[in-house]
């Protein structure tokens, strides 16, 4: 037996996947900073150009597809799910991710989003959370909180916002993860087990709008504040946070409600600290749910249990299907006659 | 396999010879009337007539016994002659109770036969039906040769000895009333028969039962000596060749799986959502998974359209179906598809509209929204089904145009060809045309807008192949690069590629023939669809009657064969029967400034030929 050493593989770079097309998001925008978390990415999981297709709505996240050197289909508002299982269905073999924003993905697309995630479509969604929209120059959209004044809100919205991952987990999503458009390392570290993941992933990404909803955020991604605004969860640690890792989230058992406590004040123990676990659906969205001040801003994989994609049973079916496999025998079934020439 | 036999049974009164008849089936939506229409449907296609059949359900799914918005029919016309409609007026109709008398009698020639179970005639189902008293005395039904007959009573008696339930011993009352009507018209039952023992080969006392039901009403008519003539009607002149009875949905279906088998293509995916009357399409390609079929169920409407573009996208045949208000909201993907030019099938099974209009009756009102409903600039090519067995071939065309020229297509048929069958001279599937798609491999010189110098179609680059990375989507595109361009001259010069490669598709399709008639004289008539078997029949009579009139069924309707302008010039006037409030009357108008006059019928229900004899008489000699 003889061995063969294969020539060694050509490093790829984020460099690679940036298409030639001119990146045209405002100077400032969020947009950037998750373009180059995606382009590293990619090149980190050695993802083949040819076999890997970006796939978007409308709205100024769903401009995306041109600036990545993969394949990319840019369709029409709030349909990039039904397009991207379409060609799913047609070649599971694809590596697709499907980019989208709060309008595009919660407002003219809701129900394809809640379709493609109960499904299990094997793709990553990136739903670029800026609580407004920008292409269509700065409406309050439907993640923004009640009060957003707007061009048609000028007094203030008054409906209450949709949670994005806390819809994606009532729509039976089987991947939720949180990350933030500046925090590279992180949300690297989130497409990967995003992509990792084999069914829908939904990637919520808080996204800063520099000229419609600037600082919309701050309140926990700001440096100053993020380590007692943010909390990152990781299958199997403590749900803790803080400067001092001191602080961390205890179950009130009787009221099924989270609360923040502090390791070694009022007799609290890291014993009493809840620890992450990515398969519990409960946890998933008790989690999903907090908000800074009272609580922080959960980041990472809040939820992941993987379950069989759509196109997979779909093709297990056409595999075992039965029945005339020929036209002329298909059009010959059931009664017929002849009649003599 | 059986020959064509008219041969009457030995027994029984000497039997009168029509050319054709038509028989309607009506009970109540429990009865069964459609199974014992399809079986007197089979029975009739082994004796060798031409025919045609059309099913009529009620629009509840569940509407309450007896009521006559609760009233199934199924009517059948067959001949010794070409039958190409489901006829006018009926020689023959079963009422199975007082709603079914009351809905259909209207449709009853004069002199033509009646047959009622006389034990439904009770107060209760006669006052659900809205009589009066009942019409079985009250001179209602003078002029008719009527049978009133105890259905259910000889059919209690004709299952007793099988130990049926009261409630399933009722249920063989259909094929009672089936064997009597085979009796009737001199058919044969033992295909019925052999149905009824596969159908409950696992019930076998069920399966001898109706069997007993089925002989006893045949029995019932050879000896009974009833107020009624029996018939005989010879088997028509037909090409040699294995037949088969074939709806518009199956035709279509199998001409669909020939046209991917013909563009060599091993994926489709047919994405719908559910819309009467479409979804049959669905639920019969959903049992054809063994051909490489995808059936997905879609979320919405929007959703199946963008579902079949991203398969088109990936190198398979995206297909949607759907209906009128269904293909309204596909609107906007249906303008992606264009914009990114990929081959998507579009199949619009119309109804009667606007809006929910008449979701259960025909209609071919979507012409416009077909043509012309799109925003901006959208062309695609449209054609028209005229039969049911015409489905597979405007299929197979299609497919054809669709991949030959990257473009979606709209196939437009109707409810009526959807459940309409007749029987089909089964074509080799290994003589039917061939045309199969080539994708792009070759990165040199690649731009995802190349486009075939002669078709002016677009380059199908898969995602999967190396060194063709590229970006599309709805926004326009520079001619050359592909890229996002929002260059005035670049918009000009892409919007008239559009649309010359649409208008090119007419250098690529048969020229117009005229169905009927010479080409030239006093009058056209023009049609398009499911008109084309009555409007068939009214210009024969008119001919018959020395008139110089033609008949011109138009199959495709975007672009129009070349020569269509010149052809209907030709004649002194144009008239153009659709069953909407005038369309292609104003599109040809429009196309060529030709004083085509409109004659529109929205009623739900298909044209009559004598109506349409009468009205095209009047137009002759104005």
């Amino acid at each position: 037996m003889t061995t063969i050493t294969p020539p060694p593989a050509k490093k790829v770079s984020a460099a690679d996947f940036e298409s030639d097309q001119e990146v045209r998001w405002c100077p400032g925008c969020g947009d950037y900073a998750i373009l180059k978390a995606v382009q590293r990415t990619l090149a980190e999981i050695g993802a083949k150009k040819e076999s890997t297709v970006f796939v978007s709505g409308i709205g100024c996240s769903s401009r995306f597809p041109y600036y990545v050197s993969t394949y990319g289909f840019h369709t029409i508002h709030g349909r990039a799910p039904a397009v991207a299982s379409g060609l799913k269905l047609a070649r599971p073999e694809l590596d697709v991710w499907m980019v989208t924003g709060d309008g595009d993905g919660l407002s003219i697309g809701g129900n394809h989003l809640l379709h493609v995630l109960r499904r299990n479509v094997d793709l990553q969604i990136l739903l670029f959370n800026n609580e407004i929209y920008g292409l269509t120059k700065g409406q309050y959209s439907p993640t923004s909180r009640v009060g957003t004044r707007s061009p048609s809100t000028p007094l203030g919205s008054v409906d209450a916002p949709v949670n994005p991952s806390l819809f994606a987990l009532g729509a039976g999503a089987r991947f939720v993860a949180r990350s933030v458009d500046t925090q590279q390392p992180h949300l690297v570290g989130v497409l990967k087990r995003a992509h990792e993941h084999k069914g829908t992933s939904f990637v919520e990404i808080f996204q800063n709008c520099v000229v419609y909803n600037d600082g919309v955020f701050d309140e926990f991604t700001e440096k100053s504040v993020a380590p007692d605004r943010q909390l990152i969860a990781e299958h199997g640690k403590p749900l803790v946070f803080g400067k001092d890792k001191n602080k961390g989230l205890r179950l009130r058992t009787q009221t099924l409600e989270l609360e923040v406590v502090t390791i070694g004040e009022n007799g609290v123990t890291a014993a009493d600290i809840l620890v992450h676990d990515e398969k519990n659906r409960t946890l998933a969205s008790l989690l999903g749910s907090l908000h800074p001040p009272t609580f922080p801003q959960v980041l990472g994989v809040l939820y992941c249990d993987p379950a069989p994609t759509f196109e997979d049973a779909i093709h297990a079916q056409m595999r075992a299907a039965t029945g005339p496999k020929d036209l002329n025998a298909l059009m010959r079934t059931g009664q017929t006659w002849t009649v003599a020439g | 396999m059986a020959t064509p036999t008219a041969t009457p049974p030995a027994h029984g009164p000497a039997r009168q010879h029509r050319e054709s008849v038509v028989i309607r089936f009506a009970g109540d939506s429990g009865d069964g009337m459609q199974i014992t229409g399809s079986e007197f449907m089979v029975e009739t296609a082994l004796a060798g007539n031409d025919l045609a059949t059309f099913p009529d359900y009620p629009a509840e799914i569940r509407a309450p016994a007896g009521t006559t918005f609760g009233v199934s029919a199924f009517q059948i016309h067959f001949g010794s002659n070409e039958v190409l409609t489901v006829g006018d007026e009926l020689d023959a109709l079963v009422a199975m109770n007082p709603a079914a008398l009351k809905v259909n009698l209207k449709d009853l020639r004069k002199g033509g036969i009646l047959v009622c179970d006389i034990s439904t005639f009770n107060s209760r189902n006669l006052v659900k039906a809205g009589y009066q008293q009942s019409p079985l005395d009250d001179g209602t039904l003078t002029g008719y040769h009527v049978l009133k007959i105890d259905v259910t009573k000889l059919n209690a008696e004709a299952v007793k000895p099988f130990d049926l339930s009261a409630k399933e011993a009722v249920r063989c009352r259909n094929m009672w009333t089936l064997g009597l009507m085979l009796w009737m018209f001199g058919r044969e039952r033992q295909h019925s028969i052999e149905w009824l023992e596969r159908k409950f080969a696992k019930k076998p006392e069920i399966a001898k039962a109706n069997v007993a039901a089925l002989n006893a009403g045949h029995a019932f008519g050879e000896t009974a000596e009833l107020a009624a003539p029996a018939f005989t009607v010879a088997p028509a002149q037909v090409a040699a060749g294995t037949y088969r009875t074939v709806t518009g949905t199956e035709a279509l279906v199998w001409g669909v799986l020939a046209g991917v088998k013909a563009a060599a293509l091993d994926r489709v995916v047919l994405a719908s959502y559910p819309i009467t009357p479409s979804s049959p399409v669905l639920h019969t390609l959903a049992n054809l998974k063994q051909f490489g079929v995808v059936t997905f169920q879609a979320e919405d409407e929007i959703a199946a359209m963008c579902a079949a573009i991203g398969a088109s996208y990936g190198g398979a045949l995206g297909i949607t179906t759907s209906s009128g208000p269904g293909i309204a909201l596909k609107t906007e993907a249906i303008g992606l598809a264009v914009m990114t030019e990929l081959p998507v099938l579009i199949i619009n099974n119309q109804r009667g509209g606007p809006s929910t209009g008449l979701p259960t009756k025909t209609e071919q009102s979507d012409l416009y929204q077909a043509v012309y409903g799109r925003n901006g600039d959208t062309p695609l090519p449209v054609l028209a089904t005229a039969t049911p067995s015409d489905c597979f071939e405007v299929a197979i065309e299609a497919v054809r145009i669709a991949t030959k020229y990257m473009t979606p297509v709209m196939l437009l048929t109707d409810g009526y060809l959807a459940n309409a069958s007749e029987p089909w001279l089964i074509p080799d599937a290994t003589k039917l045309p061939s045309f199969p798609v080539s994708f792009r491999t070759d990165p040199e010189g690649f731009q995802p807008y190349l486009r075939d110098p002669q078709t002016l179609g677009r380059v199908w680059a898969v995602p999967g192949t190396p060194g063709l990375e590229h970006r599309i989507g709805g926004i326009e595109k520079d001619y050359n690069t592909g890229h996002i361009s929002y260059d005035p001259e670049n918009h000009q010069r892409m919007t008239d590629t559009r649309a010359a490669k649409v208008d090119g598709i007419a250098a690529d399709i048969p020229l117009q023939d005229v169905a009927l008639g010479e080409d030239s004289g006093d009058l056209a008539v023009v049609g398009w669809g499911s008109t084309y078997g009555p409007i068939h029949q009214a210009v024969r009579a008119l001919r018959a009657e020395g008139h110089r009139v033609s008949q011109i069924h138009i199959r495709y309707l975007k672009p129009f064969p070349r020569n269509l302008g010149d052809l209907l010039k030709r004649f002194r006037r144009i008239v153009v029967p659709e069953m909407n409030n005038g369309q292609l009357v104003t599109v040809l108008r429009a196309e060529y400034l030709v004083p085509a006059e409109r004659l529109a019928k929205v009623t739900g229900k298909p044209f009559k030929i004598s109506e349409l004899v009468a009205a095209l008489r009047g137009r002759l000699e104005k």
